[in-house]
Parts: structure tokens; C-alpha cells; sequence
């Protein structure tokens, strides 16, 4: 454990490494070198993670100090590392997936001019990633978070020769930028009240500070939600997360799916003592949440863009967190956090295996009956999507199950919590529907292009392998988290202590002794933990997940018999609601609605600026002053004429008037 | 019965004004330099004369600077005015308006 402040260096070395030496690493090593620093990484965190765990629970929280980073008066930053329950679960999920898609890319970027770039790029990007989770404090958070915003960013745009990837690129960056401004006077606000950005500090400091649901607390977590929204792409800055789709398909699984997405459910979970003392707030998230959910479900249901119809998924389940942590349930969103980790880099990295058999064709309505040319990439893809669809036994059950029942049970949500808990259920089905309809259009029915399917082929075991791995995991992931009621959940006893099942997240922490190592235990203080979810109801949790199990196998049944059994239904559903299947197809028109409302009048103002103020009154304004100059030059021209008794004369007058003054009026 | 002072400042006055209206009004240069010589000496004896009737040596003293400043002056001026000749043919100020803006 006293290497575990390397975690974050390796993916760093590996992409100085990568980076500098772009001209001359030979491409095999360059792979191996991006690939085996993440590795590396992973194994250390497991290592570290065990020996955590071998702590009693009040010493599982670690801080190592690297260097004081900022020091100014008061105000004093370091760059240090916090390990602790819920940064090594975080951490292992980013290393752990993230070694899994670095290798998986050794196949798909295997022929791509750019490959070095894009592994040093997928490095650093690795390397923020861990130092969001992994900061001891606000700042090196937002640095990690800023530092993800800008590969996503890179890699977006990573095929720049496409005018579509870098726009896709620039318009994540610029909603994200609104969110992270968000966040920026959210840790303004913090300091601004408790005078520090440590977390320890921050959360020993609030209950003092703050008054539990008064307007500071609030607002502090209505801007972090903010950011939130922009960074993990909820309502209303979702925008930005489908046409990310642009970028390579494992980035799509790495950035927009396992890991950059979920900075928000993090962040949320980690100042879960701060928001727990603003149940307005909690209200919003979860309702924007639930709402998010809801929508991208929609929008799912109609796409026909493989790698679309798993962004909206994305957009879908990433609601799901947020009501999980609106309604107070940190571990929750946690858990399906991971959960969604496994299954959805395991979708995304089947849909790019399936794009690479069918030669970059990504539109599902020319594909169909993949499943034989390609068995592996069709059954681990069919895995991960019975995880996603929540049929029992698969991962995303158990997690988006415990999501629902708190929701339902929620004593912040209150009388809402049911509502939310319908639209989350309804959402539930569309995803069942979603999915098996994207399965099916892939792999089952007819070829729909001869061509594509003939020459498609099973993916080389570089690619299969870690499908196969994120395929296990998509499967027994969700142990970890089964149902509360029967007592041994591995999740809600690791986390439990440091997050609280519920509400009442005023955990406290005490420092302790700084070793010589620099490295100081924290002690998790007493904390009055699991509060909310204290008494459960198993009967109605049984029911529960009995009607969410029913939800996702009609869903499935439903959207087989569209699709497979009667190929023909499923356009005259389409034909029967014509509007409604516009209005999903167009995906509720908000990016038409963004752009008639934020983005024409910016441009306008815009030109305006240019044409009118600029053009004409600043170039005015210094071409006027030119002018001007102008004119006066040329009136006095004619006095220096050249004549030398016009000089002399107007010397002579010159001292004839200065004589007479000083005759008449100066000798006074 | 010495001639009183009124009557040098009169002739200085005179001579001064020969000189300016030499300087305005012709069109040579080398006439107008020998008003401005002109000018300078009626300069001296109003410096001379006072200095007599008050009995007071530093008029003289400057009528001494005065003059050795002017022969200065001449030997720059009429070199100016040699090689104005030869670049432009003429000395008439009237068709020499390099400075002209």
C-alpha cells in the first residue's frame, strides 16, 4: 500500500514515453508500453485494495502527500492521494477496465496511422482519470476532471480529417465547459465557508458550517450537479454524449461509458456528507435523473446506429445513478456504477467488434445474422445486454434493482419517490426493449447487405479475450451487491462505513499521526451510517424486484417478437405513430432546440459584434482617429510652404509679440 | 557736448528696420544675408551707445561676442548659399522651397 500513490504516475510515464517519443518507439512497443502501465497500475491496486482491507475498518483511509502544492496565506493545497473504500473501488474499475480496452485497442487501432498517438492519449487520459478519483481534495479533483474533459475531447476528434469527429470534439469540450463552471464556484463556495478544499477537512468542517437544508448547502450542490450534468451527461447537457460517438469505439467504451462519465456519480458520492445536508438539491438530481433516464430511453428505442443506440443507453443508466444518489443511495449509484463499467465496455467493445467485421459499417439495418460468422462477439454482446436489460442472475439487475427500491423506500424523495420509481421502471422496459432490439437487428434475421455479411468475420483473440473477461464480470459483478436483505453484500460492507447507506452522511474523520513517510491515517471518526435504509421492508423489496424482472423479460419478449419473429411489425409500429416516432427519431429535437435558442442568437450576436461594433465602430473609432490626423496635417500644410520670407515674417511677428507683451502687459 | 543717446537708438532703430524690411521683401539670398548683417549691427551700436552713457563696459564686452558670432555666421551662410548655387542654379528664395510640406 505504501506504493499506491504510483498508481496515477504509471499511465503518465506511459504516455510521456508514448508522447515524446512518437517518432521513434518502434508501434509493437509502443502498444505493450500503454497496455503494461495500466496493467501494472491495476495490479497495484489490487494490491493495495487487499491491503486495505486487511485494516481495521476506522484506519481504511490512507492519505499520501507528494509535495505542498499551492501555498498561499491561508490558503494551502497539496497534491495528495487519498486511498481509501471508495477511491480503490474507483480506482480499480478505471484501471481495471481501462487494461482491458488498452489491449482490446491493440486489435482495432492495429492498422490505424495514428496508433501511437491514440495510446498516448488513451494513457493520459487514464492518468486524469485517476488523479480525479484519487485527490484528497477539490482541486486536484477538478484538475483530473478538466485533464478528462480534454482527452475526451482528443480522442473525439482523434480522426481530425473528419469534419464530423472534431465538431463532435468541440461540442463536447463547450458543454462541458458550462458544467465545470459549475463546479468551479461550487469549490468557491466551499472554501469560500470552510477554508480548506480537503475532503477530510471539508466534511469534518460542514455540519458546523452549514445548516442543513439552507440555501448554502444547496446551492453548493445544485453547482456540482452542474458540472454533473455536463461531465456525466444528464439533462439538459446530455447533448454532447451521443455525437462523441464519433471517436474511436473503445474510447467510446473507456471515456463515454466505464469511466469519464461517471466523474459526476463519483463526485456525489464523495461529498455525500455535504450533499446529504441539502435534500432540495437531492430532490432535483433525482428527479433530473429519472427524468434523463426516461428520455434517452426513448431516444434508444428508434436509433439505428449501433453505437447510438448504446450512447443513449449510456445517457440512460448514467440517470440511473443520479437517482440513486438524489435518493440518498451513494452505495447504489456505486454499484452501478460498476456494474455499468463491466456491461457497457463490454457492448461497446462487441459493437466495435462487429463494426470492424462489417468494415466500418455502423448502421444496424445493414447488418443481421451475425451470429453465426462472429459467436464469440454475439454471445458475450447478448451477455452484456441481459446485464443491461436487468434480467436476473446478470449484473445490471442487482445494481438497478437496488436503485428502484431505494428510490421507491427514498425518505428524502418522500412522496415522489414512487413517481420517480414508475418513470425509472417504464425506462427499465424501454432499455429491455432497446437492447434486444439492437441484438436483434445484428446478429439475428436475415443479412440485410449481402456484401457487409460476407465479408464479415470473427474478431482475433486480442479483441475476444477481453470481451470474454468483461463477459464474466458482466455476469457474477453483481454479487457484490446482492439484495440487502440477505445480509452478506459485499459493496454496502466495504463502502458502508465511509458513505452511509442513506441520509445522514455527516461522516467524520480525525488526522492522525503523520508517519515519517509522509503518509497520514486517517481515521473514519464515527459515523452514523446506513441511517436511511435502516429498517427494510423485504416483502416489498421482493415485490419489487419481482415486477422489475417481469418489466425487463416482457420488454425483451416484446421487442423478439418484433424483431425476429415478425421482422414486418416493427415498421408498422413506426407507420401507426407517426408522430411520436418523429419525435424520437429527431430525439425530442433538443439539439434542434439548442441550437435555435443558445446557438443561432449567439451566432448573431456574434456578427453583430463582428459587423457592427467591431467593423464599424472600433476600425471607426482607430480609422477615424487616422482621419482626423489627416485632416489636421492637411489644413496646416500650406503654413510650411517652403518660402523663406513667409519664415521670417511669421518671426517677426512672433517677436513683435512677445516684445509688446513684454512691454505692455509682462513688465507688471 | 556729447550727441545724447536718443539719437544712436534712432539711428539703430532705423538701420534695424532697413534690415528686416531687406530680409521680407528681397528675394536674393545673399542681399537678405547682408540685411540680416545689418540687423546685427544696429544691434551693436544701441549696445555701444548705452553702454557709453552709462558708463557700463559689458554692452561693449557683448558687441565683441556679437561680432565674432557674426563673422561665424557669414563664413557657414555664404558657404550654405555657394553650395545652394550650385545645386539649384539659383539664390532666389522665391524658387527654393525644398522645405515645403
Amino acid at each position: 500500500m505504501d506504493l499506491f500513490w504510483l498508481i496515477p504516475f504509471l499511465p503518465l510515464i506511459g504516455f510521456l514515453i508514448n508522447g515524446i517519443g512518437i517518432k521513434w518507439v518502434p508501434k509493437q512497443l509502443a502498444g505493450l508500453i500503454a497496455c503494461s502501465v495500466v496493467g501494472i497500475a491495476f495490479a497495484i491496486a489490487v494490491g493495495a485494495f487487499l491491503e486495505l482491507r486487511s485494516l481495521p475498518v476506522a484506519d481504511r483511509s490512507v492519505t499520501h502527500v507528494m509535495f505542498p502544492w499551492i501555498m498561499a496565506g491561508q490558503f494551502n493545497v497539496n497534491v495528495a492521494f487519498l486511498w481509501d473504500q471508495l477511491s480503490s473501488v474507483m480506482v480499480m474499475i478505471v484501471t481495471g477496465v481501462g487494461f482491458l480496452i488498452h489491449v482490446y485497442s491493440l486489435g482495432y487501432m492495429k492498422n490505424d496511422p495514428g496508433f501511437k498517438r491514440y495510446f498516448a492519449y488513451l494513457n493520459l487520459f487514464t492518468f486524469a482519470m485517476l488523479l480525479l478519483v484519487m485527490g484528497d481534495n477539490f482541486l486536484l479533483l477538478f484538475v483530473g476532471w478538466e485533464g478528462v474533459g480534454l482527452c475526451s475531447y482528443l480522442l473525439i476528434g482523434f480522426w481530425y480529417q473528419k469534419d464530423s469527429a472534431t465538431d463532435a470534439g468541440k461540442k463536447a469540450f463547450i458543454v462541458n465547459r458550462i458544467g465545470d463552471f459549475g463546479v468551479l464556484l461550487g469549490m468557491f463556495l466551499v472554501y469560500w465557508n470552510t477554508g480548506s478544499l480537503t475532503f477530510v477537512e471539508v466534511f469534518e468542517r460542514a455540519p458546523a458550517v452549514f445548516i442543513a437544508g439552507a440555501a448554502l448547502p444547496t446551492a453548493i450542490t445544485l453547482l456540482f450537479f452542474l458540472g454533473a450534468t455536463g461531465k456525466s451527461a444528464q439533462l439538459p447537457l446530455y447533448v454532447w454524449l451521443p455525437d462523441a460517438m464519433e471517436g474511436p469505439t473503445p474510447v467510446s467504451a473507456l471515456i463515454h461509458a466505464a469511466t469519464m462519465v461517471t466523474a459526476g456519480v463519483y463526485l456525489f458520492a464523495r461529498a455525500s456528507g455535504l450533499f446529504a445536508m441539502a435534500p432540495d438539491a437531492m430532490m432535483v438530481v433525482a428527479i433530473v435523473g429519472a427524468l434523463t433516464a426516461f428520455m434517452a430511453a426513448t431516444i434508444g428505442l428508434v436509433q439505428n446506429d449501433i453505437k447510438r443506440v448504446l450512447a443513449y443507453s449510456t445517457v440512460s443508466q448514467l440517470g440511473y445513478m443520479f437517482l440513486a444518489v438524489g435518493s440518498g443511495a451513494y452505495i447504489a449509484a456505486i454499484f452501478h456504477l460498476m456494474t455499468h463499467a463491466f456491461f457497457k465496455a463490454l457492448l461497446f467493445l462487441g459493437s466495435g467488434s462487429v463494426i470492424e467485421a462489417c468494415h466500418h459499417e455502423q448502421d444496424m439495418r445493414k447488418m443481421g445474422g451475425l451470429r453465426k460468422k462472429m459467436p464469440i462477439t454475439s454471445t458475450t454482446f447478448m451477455i452484456g445486454s441481459l446485464a443491461l436489460a436487468g434480467v436476473p442472475i446478470f449484473a445490471g439487475f442487482f445494481s438497478k434493482d437496488e436503485i428502484l427500491y431505494n428510490t421507491f423506500t427514498s425518505g428524502t424523495l418522500g412522496a415522489i419517490g414512487p413517481v420517480l420509481w414508475v418513470i425509472g421502471a417504464l425506462a427499465a422496459l424501454m432499455t429491455a426493449f432497446y437492447i434486444t432490439r439492437a441484438v436483434a437487428m445484428t446478429f439475428y434475421g436475415e443479412p440485410k447487405d449481402k456484401e457487409i455479411h460476407d465479408h464479415a468475420h470473427e474478431s482475433p483473440s486480442v479483441m475476444t479475450v477481453p470481451l470474454m473477461i468483461l463477459a464474466v464480470a458482466s455476469t457474477v459483478g453483481g454479487f457484490l451487491g446482492i439484495p440487502i436483505f440477505m445480509k452478506y453484500n459485499v459493496m454496502h460492507n466495504w463502502l458502508g462505513p465511509l458513505i452511509g447507506g442513506g441520509g445522514h452522511g455527516a461522516h467524520g474523520g480525525d488526522h492522525g499521526a503523520v508517519t515519517e513517510h509522509g503518509t497520514t491515517h486517517l481515521a473514519a471518526g464515527p459515523s452514523d451510517h446506513g441511517g436511511g435504509h435502516a429498517e427494510h421492508n423485504v416483502t416489498l423489496e421482493v415485490i419489487l424486484m419481482g415486477i422489475s424482472v417481469a418489466i425487463a423479460l416482457f420488454g425483451i419478449v416484446w421487442a423478439w417478437q418484433n424483431y425476429v419473429k415478425h421482422p414486418k411489425r416493427a415498421e408498422a409500429m413506426g407507420a401507426r405513430f407517426p408522430g411520436l416516432y418523429k419525435l424520437l427519431d429527431g430525439k425530442w429535437f433538443v439539439d434542434e432546440f439548442y441550437n435555435a435558442v443558445i446557438v443561432v442568437p449567439i451566432v448573431g450576436f456574434s456578427k453583430f459584434l463582428w459587423t457592427v461594433v467591431d467593423s464599424e465602430f472600433v476600425d471607426g473609432l482607430v480609422n477615424g482617429t487616422g482621419k482626423l490626423m489627416r485632416g489636421i496635417g492637411s489644413a496646416l500644410r500650406p503654413v510650411q510652404s517652403g518660402l523663406t520670407p513667409n519664415y521670417a515674417t511669421a518671426i517677426l511677428v512672433g517677436a513683435i509679440v512677445i516684445m509688446g507683451y513684454v512691454v505692455l502687459g509682462g513688465a507688471r | 557736448m556729447p550727441v545724447p543717446v536718443e539719437y544712436f537708438q534712432i539711428l539703430a532703430g532705423i538701420l534695424f528696420a532697413i534690415g528686416v524690411m531687406g530680409v521680407l521683401f528681397r528675394r536674393n539670398l545673399l542681399i537678405i544675408f547682408m540685411s540680416v548683417e545689418l540687423m546685427l549691427n544696429a544691434a551693436n551700436i544701441s549696445l555701444v551707445a548705452f553702454s557709453r552713457s552709462l558708463n557700463n563696459i559689458d554692452g561693449q564686452v557683448i558687441v565683441f561676442f556679437v561680432l565674432a558670432v557674426a563673422a561665424a555666421e557669414v563664413a557657414v551662410g555664404l558657404a550654405i548659399i555657394i553650395d545652394l548655387f550650385r545645386k539649384e542654379g539659383t539664390v532666389d528664395v522665391n524658387r527654393v522651397r525644398l522645405l515645403r510640406g
